[in-house]
């Protein structure tokens, strides 16, 4: 299916009732220092992702830090709004859309953000921030069933209905996150973006979530575009996986192709440096170690954008991009190598 | 799952507020007292009529330039009115005053500020420079100004002292507000759909509140004095209207030597009155900042 993303306009998808999201070419550049001292900057922060999503489905999506993971979910989201590219989400392009239609459809795609202490305003009760979106967006205009159906939702993340009259201040970063959930689920959306959410808890909590969202998946048949840095958490939740270096995505694989049957240099070197939790087997791992740092974003490198670090770099690879082209059946990969 | 459990026992509203002012008094004695000198200053104008010893009006030809006695605590002023009972209505004028003006300017820069912050770009430009071509006029010039304009009753008086306080608002809350703006609690309720104004009125301006309220404060004791000086000069309260500001004017230039009683009461209330505010607002300030918060 993923090999359709690629060749969109040549293969036109089948079956367009299952796609529920398909980005193409998204582009988000920031301008940067257009102040009185230095030349202008670009951050090329999202340059040239595209991929979808279908019903039901989740795709993990990782990378380092500012590989523009974070800032393809925002544009999704429409927080941003993308320097070019498209954002299809149940047929229809988000990206230029009135503001006043957009707001509308805005609560069939939700977020859940990854630090629960400021993702939930202080000054309001999570009774009255789960019950706000309801309200706004007409899904239950009588107060009183409002009420109950946000006490059935405290329940249904593992709360319990005593704690709408709580004060995100007086939970636990655990509990705050449920409230997120909570708070997403109320709009009920068809599409989830998380945006790393289980990294800033607790080992034992992040389990917890993990089970809660792959449970509220399968009740709801909810999508997620799951951004995280952790390979493991990604592995557990994701169906396929995209790899994304220096706002592009190098590598995108079914779970099972990405984790057995790396393509992309970069995917291996990323796989193994994941420690094995056996000492024996630790020591004789085979490691490849990247050298080097991830280029600035603001002057990205010329031809394939992880040529300076990558151990097999050829001539080709300073010149030429590599573009994303499959090499399995739900495999693609952007490498002259492969 | 014992995390979901515990601690369940709400507190009620009543019992937290008279913890958090026990607090208060404790830890900040000077803004206590600065509290305690507003209360004063409240009781004294809300229950004016039945505390005066005389009508602040009456003129009595008999009493004129009585220094304190008995009779008359704080002495008479040239008209043989009643200085304390003057003073005491007076309180009324400088609240209204001090009040009207800074809550509306507190307000209204608040929403400047917090509209500016969270739309950016150009909205953001343009009201900025517009508060700043504001701010460039001395508070008082702005506020004579506006009084010969409008001409000089209250509510006039009102406006021209709030104006000139709204850019000075709108720049403190902007500051505060920018932050928020960057917080993911904003980002979601923009995920949620929700308008520009439900963003901006229930999910940013409750959280610059706590910087509104130290405007607000240190706005009262501007305002009070930014009155008493309109007074002064001729450009406030109009006789026989009881206002501090009025009975300084009358009383510093011809009876600063022979009646004193006249200038140093009415002056001693402006200065008290300010001084109370002031204290009560850096105090108030330091109490809701957490990070001056000791734990």
């Amino acid at each position: 299916m993923s090999a359709v993303v690629a060749k969109a306009a040549e293969a036109p998808e089948t079956n367009p009732a299952q796609k529920l999201l398909e980005v193409r070419d998204l582009v988000m550049h920031f301008r940067v220092g257009h102040g009185l001292f230095g030349p202008p900057g670009l951050v090329r922060a999202v340059d040239g992702v595209s991929f979808s999503l279908a019903r039901g489905e989740t795709l993990g999506l990782v990378g380092e830090s500012g590989c523009g993971k974070t800032t393809t979910g925002r544009c999704v989201l429409q927080l941003e709004n993308p320097t070019a590219g498209e954002v299809i989400f149940e047929g229809r392009n988000l990206v230029g859309m009135e503001q006043a239609q957009l707001r509308k459809l805005r609560n069939r795609i939700q977020v859940i953000f990854q630090d629960p202490y400021s993702s939930l305003n202080p000054r309001m009760t999570v009774g009255q921030i789960i019950a706000e979106p309801i309200a706004v967006h007409g899904l239950e205009r009588d107060p009183s069933a409002r009420e109950e159906r946000v006490r059935g939702l405290l329940v249904r993340v593992g709360l319990l209905p005593q704690h709408a009259h709580r004060y995100p201040h007086e939970l636990s970063g655990g509990q705050r996150q449920r409230v997120g959930v909570a708070r997403a689920l109320a709009m009920q959306p068809s599409l989830i973006i998380c945006d790393e959410p289980v990294s800033a808890l607790d080992v034992s909590i992040q389990a917890q979530i993990i089970n809660l969202l792959d449970e509220l998946q399968a009740d709801f048949g909810l999508s997620y575009l799951f951004v995280a840095h952790d390979l493991a958490v990604v592995r557990h939740i994701s169906d396929r996986i995209a790899v994304m270096y220096l706002g592009k995505i190098v590598e995108l694989a079914s779970r099972r192709d990405l984790y057995e049957a790396p393509a992309h240099p970069y995917t291996r070197a990323l796989l193994s440096a994941v420690p094995i939790p056996d000492p024996a087997m630790e020591a004789t791992r085979e490691r490849q170690v990247l050298t080097g740092e991830v280029p600035s974003p603001l002057n990205p490198p010329s031809g394939c954008v992880f040529h300076p670090r990558c151990p097999l770099a050829i001539e080709r690879c300073k010149r030429e991009a590599p573009q994303l082209r499959a090499v399995g059946s739900a495999h693609q990969a952007a490498c002259h190598l492969v | 799952m014992s995390e979901l459990v515990v601690g369940l026992e709400v507190p009620s509203r009543g019992s937290r507020l008279r913890a958090a002012c026990g607090d208060f008094i404790r830890r900040r004695p000077l803004g206590a007292i600065g509290a305690a000198v507003i209360l004063l200053m409240f009781a004294a104008a809300l229950t004016a009529p039945l505390i005066s010893p005389y009508d602040p009006v009456q003129v009595h030809f008999a009493a004129m330039l009585a220094p304190p006695s008995a009779e008359h605590w704080l002495g008479t002023d040239s008209f043989g009115r009643d200085v304390l009972s003057r003073l005491i209505y007076g309180s009324q004028t400088a609240l209204i005053v001090g009040f009207g003006a800074s809550l509306l300017g507190a307000t209204i820069g608040a929403l400047i500020g917090v509209a500016s912050a969270y739309f950016g770009g150009r909205i953001d430009l343009l009201l900025q420079r517009f508060m700043d071509v504001l701010l460039s006029f001395p508070l008082i010039i702005l506020a004579l100004a506006l009084v010969a304009i409008l001409g000089n009753s209250i509510p006039n008086l009102i406006v021209a002292i709030m104006i000139p306080m709204v850019p000075r608002c709108a720049l403190v809350i902007r500051s505060s507000a920018l932050s928020i703006r960057e917080m993911p609690y904003v980002d979601a309720a923009r995920a949620a759909g929700f308008t520009h104004s439900r963003i901006i009125l229930r999910h940013m301006l409750p959280n610059v509140m706590a910087t509104y309220l130290v405007m607000l404060t240190a706005f009262l004791g501007q305002a009070i004095l930014l009155e008493a000086s309109l007074s002064f000069l001729g450009l406030g309260v109009q006789e026989p209207l009881p206002a501090w500001g009025l009975m300084l004017r009358g009383a510093a230039v011809e009876f600063a030597e022979t009646a004193p009683w006249m200038a140093i009461f009415p002056g001693v209330a402006i200065s008290l009155a300010v001084f109370a505010f002031n204290l009560f607002g850096d105090s108030l300030r330091d109490a809701l900042d957490p990070r001056l918060r000791t734990q």
